[in-house]
């Protein structure tokens, strides 16, 4: 019994990652309709700027505000250089130049900060056990930093004009235009948002999966499956639904198919969650006028 | 962006549509033409090229047939996939386990091989019907990143080979040939690679061919027309998977060695830029991607480990914004471009 409630509570924790990733996947979709590929790569990218930072003498929480400063910058450049004459090209263009970006900032990661794995210190201390060796230190630090994000983001979305507005830009961009909203700027805005939020999600993760430049496909395989999961609409969904892919990747791994298949578990409940209930679990249904 | 062609080939004018499809027309002709000699200088590189560069052409041609199956389902069906790695591996993995566990002569692990990969490719196409767009690219993106996984499982080690993998006999030339094996090998390629060509080319200019674009351009207006598009989408993703399981068991016919780590993600990412840079809906596209995938990596490794990713990634994205129809497409308009100024000049 103690067995199973540690695998819970260890996939809560690997689950607040895959929710982060999730909600910036989730906050690109509902803003562009694309599937930001690069995703993961971007946060990787992140991470390494955050190394480095760190062993240049910058201290830790210094170094952290600076990264996510600097990603912001980058999502919303990317945006606007590489992502804006996209608008309205075919789904084939907009997958193309995505995947582009992923191998380009793959590579660049594995080029200049090289191919080594390498430890990632953590704020939270050491290793060491808590609450009767449940969880350690690191993973009750970086679920409770991720929640903190959510919660801002929430907020941010919930109660303040600027979030409003993006929200609005979203979901109406003509609409919003005529309402004086700067779509264009919304969209920027978005990206960077959703870079910040990868380079957290990185840079909670890396001391536990250790940082090499292929860090992020398998975690954004698993974002793709928590926010498919909750509904690929909706952030609160993406949220659960990443929660809830920790766990299950975290049960099955340790009762069902052996770790060695974990990703495999992903693969599933992207194809369950696909034939069963589309939409997702918090999700609408889209209705196409034909 | 696959509406350029058309709108290059059918300018509005009477006068000039009739110049038109003379310049089809003879068009037609070059091509014949142009396959003959192609497939003589092809045959001819048996002996005038060897070694190492062989073995390159050989796979050259077992990547342009990976292409291949791309082009039917992604340029032709309008299904993207980032996951025919997936079932490249299938191919592979049949054709070295017959071999290594069975002592199957390798020609004849070609057709299990290819019912293989259809029938997982089938199996794909079934959630697919569900899928469009870039849901599909991502469903087929966690297909590539899972299949490693599954071929290293050790349930499956015994027959896989686990993460080592399987190692086979390399193929001697038939009695009397006076060939070596790199030649055999190159000549067996090459001919396998025709047949898989000439499938593809008859099977997309037919009927079927315009139902699988119908579907792609129009996906409802194709229905009300009376095509069965459950049907044809699933089949198509079969045949792709099986032109690449094919190309997966000509690679290990190659290569003699498989492993889990040869089938990663960034294989089928690659198969998807070479598709690009090919030139999505085009046939002949399939060949400068094969060629794309086979060369440009070692060109590239020579600067530094990661450059291959990274130019590809170059490509690729310069490609969607400077030539979205590949390097075929271009060449086809540049092609159209130069017969309609010989012809305006005779006009004179």
């Amino acid at each position: 019994m103690t067995g199973l409630a540690h695998q819970i509570i260890s996939g809560l924790a690997s689950g607040s990652i895959y929710a982060a990733v999730a909600l910036a996947l989730v906050m690109i979709y509902q803003a562009t309709h694309h599937v930001n590929f690069a995703q993961g790569e971007m946060a990787t990218l992140s991470t390494y700027i955050c190394l480095t930072l760190i062993n240049a003498g910058v201290p830790y929480w210094g170094a952290f505000v600076l990264t996510v400063v600097v990603s912001f910058v980058m999502g919303a450049v990317i945006e606007r250089v590489l992502i804006r004459p996209m608008t309205n090209a075919p789904i084939l263009s907009a997958v193309g130049v995505f995947i582009g970006l992923l191998l380009v900032i793959n590579s660049m990661n594995g080029w200049v900060f090289d191919y080594i794995i390498k430890p990632f210190p953590s704020p939270f201390g050491g290793g060491q056990a808590m609450l009767h060796g449940f969880i350690s230190a690191h993973e009750l630090g970086e679920t409770a930093v991720t929640l903190l994000v959510l919660l801002l983001v929430y907020l941010f979305f919930r109660h303040t004009t600027l979030g409003l507005a993006m929200r609005a830009a979203a979901f109406n961009a003509t609409s919003s235009r005529l309402c004086g909203v700067r779509v264009n700027q919304m969209l920027m805005l978005g990206w960077g948002l959703a870079a910040a939020i990868g380079a957290i999600a990185g840079i909670m993760v890396a001391p536990i999966v250790f940082l090499d430049p292929n860090m992020m496909l398998g975690i954004l395989t698993y974002a793709f499956a928590g926010a498919l999961l909750g509904g690929i609409d909706n952030a609160l969904g993406a949220v659960v639904g990443g929660f809830l892919v920790g766990v299950l990747e975290n049960l099955f791994g340790a009762y069902v198919v052996g770790t060695e298949l974990k990703l495999t578990v992903a693969l599933i409940i992207i194809v369950v969650v696909l034939l069963l209930k589309p939409a997702g679990l918090f999700g609408r249904a889209v209705q196409t006028r034909v | 962006m696959l509406e350029t062609d058309i709108a290059d080939t059918h300018p509005p004018a009477e006068s000039v549509e009739a110049e038109v499809s003379d310049t089809e027309g003879r068009l037609e002709a070059w091509r014949v033409m142009a396959i003959i000699v192609a497939v003589g200088i092809a045959v001819a590189l048996t002996w005038l090229v060897n070694g190492y560069h062989l073995f390159q052409l050989s796979m050259t041609i077992a990547y342009a047939c990976v292409i291949l199956g791309l082009t039917v389902l992604t340029g032709i069906n309008g299904q993207i996939s980032l996951g025919h790695g997936a079932f490249y591996a299938v191919g592979a993995y049949m054709t070295a386990v017959l071999m290594a566990n069975y002592n199957w002569p390798y020609w004849a692990t070609i057709p299990p091989a290819a019912a293989a990969s259809a029938i997982v490719g089938f199996l794909v196409g079934f959630p697919a019907l569900r899928l469009t767009g870039l849901y599909l690219a991502l469903v087929t993106l966690a297909l590539a990143v899972a299949a490693p996984q599954i071929l290293k499982t050790n349930a499956l080690s015994d027959i896989t080979g686990g993460v080592q993998g399987l190692t086979t006999d390399k193929p001697e030339a038939p009695f009397g040939l006076g060939l070596n094996p790199d030649q055999w090998i190159y000549l067996f390629t090459l001919a396998t690679g025709c047949v898989i060509f000439l499938l593809g080319w008859n099977l997309t200019r037919g009927r079927i061919g315009r139902a699988m674009m119908a579907i792609r351009d129009q996906p409802l207006a194709a229905e009300s027309m009376g095509i069965n598009l459950a049907a044809v989408k699933t089949r198509t993703f079969a045949v792709s998977a099986m032109f690449t399981g094919v190309a997966g068991s000509l690679t290990t016919i190659i290569v003699q060695f498989v492993a889990p780590d040869s089938f990663n993600s960034l294989l089928s990412i690659y198969f998807f830029v070479g598709l690009v840079v090919g030139g999505v809906n085009s046939i002949v596209g399939a060949l400068f991607g094969g060629a794309f995938i086979e060369f440009v990596p070692n060109i590239a490794n020579q600067i530094s480990k990661a450059a291959p990713g990274a130019i590809y990634g170059l490509i690729l994205i310069a490609f969607m914004y400077l030539l979205p129809t590949g390097i075929a497409g271009g060449l086809h308009q540049l092609i159209l471009r130069l017969f309609r100024a010989r012809r305006r000049a005779a006009a004179r």
